[in-house]
């Protein structure tokens, strides 16, 4: 599993670049989540690489070889945070939900509920809320949707954008 | 200075010329309107009208190709963009810089399926370099400027300019500002490498009992052929070039074991698969090359410099790996090696040996001498024949198969940017519009078109461009009225069962055709008359000559690399091959 956090510029057809290198290439994103940064002008992605085998260093070295994309790094390498947020809604009261997240550790919290369902949030590790969903009776279930995985190193560093590059001719 | 206005169009034409174009391809079209407006009200940008969208951007691309300028190409939106396509992509995996301008359905016409429109950006986009689509008519010089660097600078490539038609209004002017400088956020460009990468490369070199020296078409694209002569001199080991890289090394020094690779000659195949050292140069590993990477230079430590930090470990894991300019890196080398004294004495029983398996299976360079049963011409006297003619000094390009192979292996190139072909798409229907562009950027010189009666069919009605605008090009077409390279395979793979190659009766008269479009045309079956009308043909000066030569339609291309194997196990001919 590995989790690469990327800059690119936040410019129209930059994240089907991103997105297409990885089916030209024959790579699989796991999953991908994208929004603008505090620099309206650069885009943040995180996502994740599970396959194995995959030659993370080449899809690393192909994504900075785009010409959108000012930076990447692979948080697997770093000491790094990761989390996910999973919205689910489930055939099942308030109480039996409560049960249900009883012996997981993640912070949660219901958002809508009646009597035959309930909509709830988890935030936490993706393993963990891959482990909940896969422990859900089919029956009980109605949709999830997960941000997938976002991520940024730990400390003081950032992963901050080089200066523009200024090209002068003679 | 006075305030310069003007039309998006307007704008775009004066960009190019402020970067230095005076020659652009293309074919007119409704999106594109504008910026033929404004082409017609300026003279110093030059617009060749071709037949086909595809042949402008092999134009362009061949023009690139000879001189180590960007082509430009300029074509309508729809149909206009998705036939510059094949061009694009030839383009790119042989990393040419092209700037491909393309006229788009007006803004708030996108994504209405309007006529001719065409999502060009999603279309092109796994086969450019990079491309703009332009938002506002300001901001065309800026962009114009960006696609120039980003298409010739680091690995060089294609770039596509999507212009909607409301941008480039007549009616609506701005203040042109060509901008003197550029900004780039993160780009990165690599230029001379690690001093101690470099250390670490002359260790390997000096140590090694067995070098090669591989160069590609990186290291054309770097104008690097003064440094690796240097460089190969003070080695004093054998030199082999890619198909992309024939030229960069010349031809015709000792130490030149030909092209390596699929149809690579036996010694330089040989020397790759016994070397204890690969040293390659903007050459990327590519599947023609390694044949099976699992069983490549398997006794081999390898460097390897390359512009494109992502060929380096691709498919071949290398022991020294420099990211740089090949013509600064070899420089940064051949220092050290010129510091150092290196003696290169000890390679000397290596270099025998190369000459060695010369001697025995190297390809026959004087089949000129000899004589046929039947008096019956085969392709590579045909290749002999038009280097004798052009005293090995003509720009050739040539298409795709038996034809090209031929070319590669006979026609001795000892200059780059002579000899210019499609290697990495294999795009049939190349050689002519190529042979265009390298005819506009050298008028004076002799350019070849080495094809076949397959190939030239695919961009044929470029012979109406050559009449419009005069140009002479030879195209010698090795006729053998068959898909030569198809059927070579049918042969040693599918038992000859001959699968949809045939034309059966159908092929045109080209002596008739060419001369329907005001051309010469000349035919020859026999040997004994191949020579005199070779020469013939290139002394027709002002005409373009099409030598419709009729050739041995068995013949293969030999050696060829067995499927899955070493580089050492090849078929050398119908009945010899190095491997059981």
């Amino acid at each position: 599993m590995n989790h690469i956090a990327l800059l690119m510029e936040n410019q129209p057809g930059a994240l089907s670049r991103v997105i297409g290198l990885f089916s030209q290439r024959g790579y699989n994103i796991d999953s991908l989540s994208v929004a603008p940064t505090q620099d309206e002008t650069l885009s943040r992605l995180t996502m994740t690489i599970g396959e194995e085998g995959a030659d993370i260093n080449q899809i690393l070295k192909q994504l900075y070889k785009l010409v959108d994309v000012v930076m990447v790094q692979n948080l697997s390498e770093a000491d790094s945070l990761t989390l996910e947020l999973a919205i689910i809604k489930l055939n099942k009261a308030k109480r039996d939900v409560e049960g249900l997240l009883k012996n997981y550790e993640f912070e949660r919290e219901i958002l809508d509920e009646k009597d035959n369902y309930t909509v709830f949030k988890v935030l936490g590790d993706t393993q963990e809320i891959e482990k909940l969903l896969s422990e859900l009776k089919k029956e009980e279930f109605l949709e999830v949707t997960r941000s997938g995985t976002l991520g940024m190193t730990k400390g003081n560093e950032s992963l901050a954008t080089n200066d523009q590059t200024k090209i002068s001719y003679d | 200075m006075a305030k310069v206005m003007t039309s998006g169009g307007e704008a775009l034409i004066k960009a190019l010329a402020d970067e230095n174009v005076d020659i652009i391809f293309g074919y007119p079209g409704g999106a594109a309107l504008h910026i033929y407006d404004a082409i017609y009200q300026q003279d110093r940008v030059q617009h060749i009208l071709v037949r086909h969208e595809q042949a402008a951007t092999h134009a362009a691309d061949g023009f690139a190709r000879a001189t180590g300028k960007p082509g430009v190409c300029l074509v309508t939106s729809g149909p206009g963009a998705t036939n510059a396509i094949t061009g694009i992509a030839t383009a790119y995996m042989d990393s040419i810089p092209l700037v491909v301008i393309s006229g788009q359905v007006p803004n708030h016409l996108i994504g209405t399926d309007a006529f001719q429109e065409t999502d060009m950006m999603g279309i092109s986009r796994p086969i450019v370099k990079h491309s703009f689509l332009v938002q506002k008519p300001e901001e065309i010089p800026v962009i114009v400027k960006k696609a120039f660097h980003i298409a010739t600078s680091g690995r060089p490539g294609p770039v596509v300019i999507d212009v909607p038609k409301n941008l480039t209004d007549p009616n609506e002017k701005f203040e042109y500002k060509f901008p003197s400088d550029l900004y780039l956020r993160s780009f990165a460009l690599y230029d001379e490498a690690e001093n101690s990468e470099v250390k670490k490369a002359v260790k390997l070199l000096t140590e090694a009992e067995r070098p090669v020296i591989y160069a590609g078409g990186g290291a054309i694209n770097s104008n690097a052929a003064e440094e690796i002569y240097e460089f190969g001199k003070l080695m004093g080991c054998p030199v082999t070039n890619t198909l992309m890289g024939l030229g960069v090394y010349p031809a015709s020094d000792e130490q030149f074991v030909g092209m390596l690779g699929m149809h690579g000659t036996y010694e330089a195949n040989m020397v790759m698969h016994e070397a204890d050292l690969i040293m390659a140069i903007g050459a990327r590993f590519d599947d023609r090359i390694t044949n099976n990477p699992n069983k490549f230079g398997l006794q081999a430590k390898k460097i390897h410099i390359d512009s494109d930090p992502s060929s380096i470990d691709k498919i071949i894991d290398v022991d020294v790996a420099m990211t740089g300019n090949a013509k600064k890196v070899i420089s940064q080398i051949n220092k050290e090696l010129k510091a150092m004294n290196f003696d290169n004495k000890k390679f000397d029983g290596w270099m025998k040996k190369a000459m060695q398996w010369r001697a025995e299976h190297g390809l026959n360079h004087n089949m000129l001498d000899q004589k046929n049963p039947g008096d019956i011409i085969l392709p590579q006297q045909v290749i002999q024949s038009a280097y004798k003619a052009t005293d090995g000094k003509a720009f050739v390009t040539s298409d795709v198969g038996q034809h090209q192979m031929f070319a590669a292996q006979y026609y001795h190139f000892n200059e780059p940017r002579k000899w210019i072909n499609s290697g990495g798409l294999g795009t049939m229907g190349f050689g002519l519009p190529a042979a265009m562009g390298v005819k506009f950027a050298f008028p004076d010189e002799t350019v070849a078109c080495i094809t076949g009666e397959g190939s030239i069919q695919m961009c044929i009605q470029e012979l109406s461009t050559c009449g419009q605008y005069g140009l002479p090009i030879k195209i010698i077409n090795l006729n053998n009225r068959a898909l030569g390279m198809v059927k070579q395979w049918q042969d040693m793979q599918y038992g000859g069962r001959y699968s949809s190659i045939s034309y059966e009766d159908s092929l045109p008269d080209f002596i008739k055709l060419a001369e329907s479009y005001g051309h010469v045309g000349m035919k020859v079956e026999k040997l004994s008359e191949l020579e005199s009308a070779m020469e013939e043909c290139f002394a027709l000066k002002d005409k373009l000559v099409f030598l419709d030569v009729y050739v041995d339609p068995d013949e293969h291309v030999y050696p060829m690399l067995k499927a899955g194997g070493d580089m050492s196990e090849m078929f050398l001919s119908k009945t010899e091959k190095t491997f059981e």
